[in-house]
């Protein structure tokens, strides 16, 4: 079976003057005729390229950019784009129990999201990954608690009474304000932003959209319900907004 | 007739795809834990079927679960890999060019070399002469530690070879592109990179096969050429196998 060669994933190709930000808007009756004059095989070969492309960035937790899909994925298939993301998702679902879901529906970005039930101590990655969620969800569990936003200084101070602290080397996190500012900013778990007019500069943090996705309120106050040994209601307000965001 | 697919194969994936690669027990209890959860039924110690019902979905899309082993201690895993490369694609979306570049060149050096393992030292020179992009010796080392966490090289005493996931990964790439070069183990057939070679014909075997092939024999000879095997016959249960490539002294050899 003959299989054309996969493009290189990285960087542009020559002369590509094509604006890959727009996506052209077609009636349906349009977006038919485009079918037909493709065949079904590159139609599929195309979808299979696109699955594939979903998962190695998700795996990496980078969200991907519609951009990014045009440009490097759809290419001059252009004018069947819809048609194409509509059955790599069903693939996605059928095949892996995964959807796309767009977390800035401005800039059209996405991110994998399971939608098999989610299940307690379910084991994703057994390694430095696990360690690094758990760390995410004590800071997610503390911006919470703390209604939704906390100042970078109160972050901190909580984390260094589990001795995390951002200017030593953690022997398991390594640099951990990279970590937390730099690499949970970048797979949208954590939303950090300056406060105006703060000199030295002070930052806001809160929950990134894929935070707000592959967990919710209520777990994380079943969290740290569990770490307190008190019921979740114990905290009256945190209870009714997990209550409700259900 | 093949199985439906169900949550309890999904659940199995997405798993075994963040693992991306995972021993044979711990891929049987995941696939009891991902039966129970789904409150599907679970056929005990038949994981290749559960495998194959995810195969046959995986096809199309040119994945596969696959079976390999461990050149190491002779394990069974379990690895998602992609069949459709004629090149390291999957990688070429994940890393820059001069580090692909840099895994190549690692590539090239680990064939080569007699036992399996590239040396730190000739990794960061070859790091100097990049086509694509130079890179200082810093940045490489922190490159190889990247590879080595993604699970596409192992290190062990500051040397390189490749991981079991690569090797499942690329073999037929490999074999493809080192075609004089890349051995196969006489006895599974499958390439090797670390391995035991007779000293006469040259006839490759994988340590973990050696174990097995010679465990009854008490003067082992090469299974090609008779020749005596000078190697000692690395152990089962040890795990560790540096000094199970140690060549027997002249006087251990007539001990035996």
């Amino acid at each position: 079976m003959s299989q054309r060669k996969r493009s290189r994933g990285s960087g542009l190709t020559q002369g590509d003057d094509e604006d890959f930000s727009v996506v052209p808007t077609q009636s349906p009756s349009q977006v038919q005729r485009n079918l037909e004059s493709r065949s079904q095989e590159e139609i599929n070969r195309k979808v299979t390229e696109l699955v594939q492309f979903l998962l190695v960035k998700d795996q990496k937790k980078i969200p991907i950019k519609r951009v990014d899909i045009l440009k490097k994925v759809i290419r001059e298939y252009k004018d069947v784009y819809s048609e194409i993301v509509n059955r790599a998702g069903r693939t996605l679902q059928q095949v892996f129990g995964l959807q796309m879901v767009e977390i800035d529906t401005k800039h059209h970005i996405y991110i994998l999201t399971s939608t098999l039930p989610r299940v307690e101590g379910e084991n994703l990655k057994q390694d430095i990954q696990t360690a690094k969620l758990g760390l995410l969800i004590v800071i997610l569990s503390f911006i919470f608690m703390k209604g939704n936003s906390a100042k970078d200084s109160a972050v901190w101070e909580f984390l260094r009474r589990l001795r995390v602290h951002p200017g030593e080397k953690h022997e398991v996190f390594g640099d951990v304000k990279k970590l937390v500012m730099e690499e949970f900013v970048r797979q949208k778990y954590l939303e950090i932003t300056p406060i105006p007019l703060t000199d030295p500069p002070e930052f806001n943090f809160q929950w990134g959209p894929r935070a707000a996705k592959e967990t919710s309120k209520k777990d994380i106050l079943s969290f740290v319900a569990k770490m307190q040994k008190k019921e979740p209601s114990f905290w009256i307000s945190q209870y009714n907004e997990a209550k409700a965001n259900t | 007739m093949a199985a439906q697919m169900s949550d309890a194969h999904r659940r199995f994936l997405q798993v075994l795809m963040s693992h991306g690669i995972m021993e044979g027990a711990e891929a049987r209890k995941l696939h009891r834990c991902c039966c129970e959860i789904s409150k599907a039924y679970y056929a005990q110690d038949k994981l290749d079927d559960f495998v194959s019902t995810i195969n046959n979905q995986l096809q199309p899309l040119f994945m596969q679960i696959r079976k390999g082993m461990s050149e190491v201690d002779g394990r069974t895993h379990y690895a998602l890999v992609n069949m459709a490369e004629t090149e390291i694609t999957k990688m070429a979306s994940d890393y820059a060019e001069n580090e692909l570049e840099l895994f190549r060149k690692t590539m090239d050096l680990i064939i080569l070399s007699e036992n399996g393992f590239a040396s730190s030292t000739d990794i960061l020179n070859s790091a100097d002469q990049l086509k694509t992009k130079k890179m200082k010796k810093k940045e490489a080392e922190q490159v190889l530690k990247i590879f080595v966490d993604d699970k596409w090289l192992s290190e062990r005493n500051g040397e390189y070879t490749l991981h079991t996931r690569c090797i499942m990964e690329m073999e037929q790439y490999i074999l493809s592109t080192y075609p004089d070069i890349a051995k196969k183990c006489n006895i599974c057939h499958s390439l090797a990179i670390q391995s035991q070679a007779c000293e006469t014909c040259g006839t490759g075997m994988h340590l973990p096969c050696v174990g097995k092939y010679f465990k009854t024999q008490s003067r082992p000879r090469c299974p090609q050429c008779n020749d005596f095997w000078p190697y000692e016959i690395p152990d089962r249960s040890r795990i560790d196998s540096q000094s199970s490539s140690r060549r027997v002294s002249r006087r251990e050899l007539q001990s035996l």
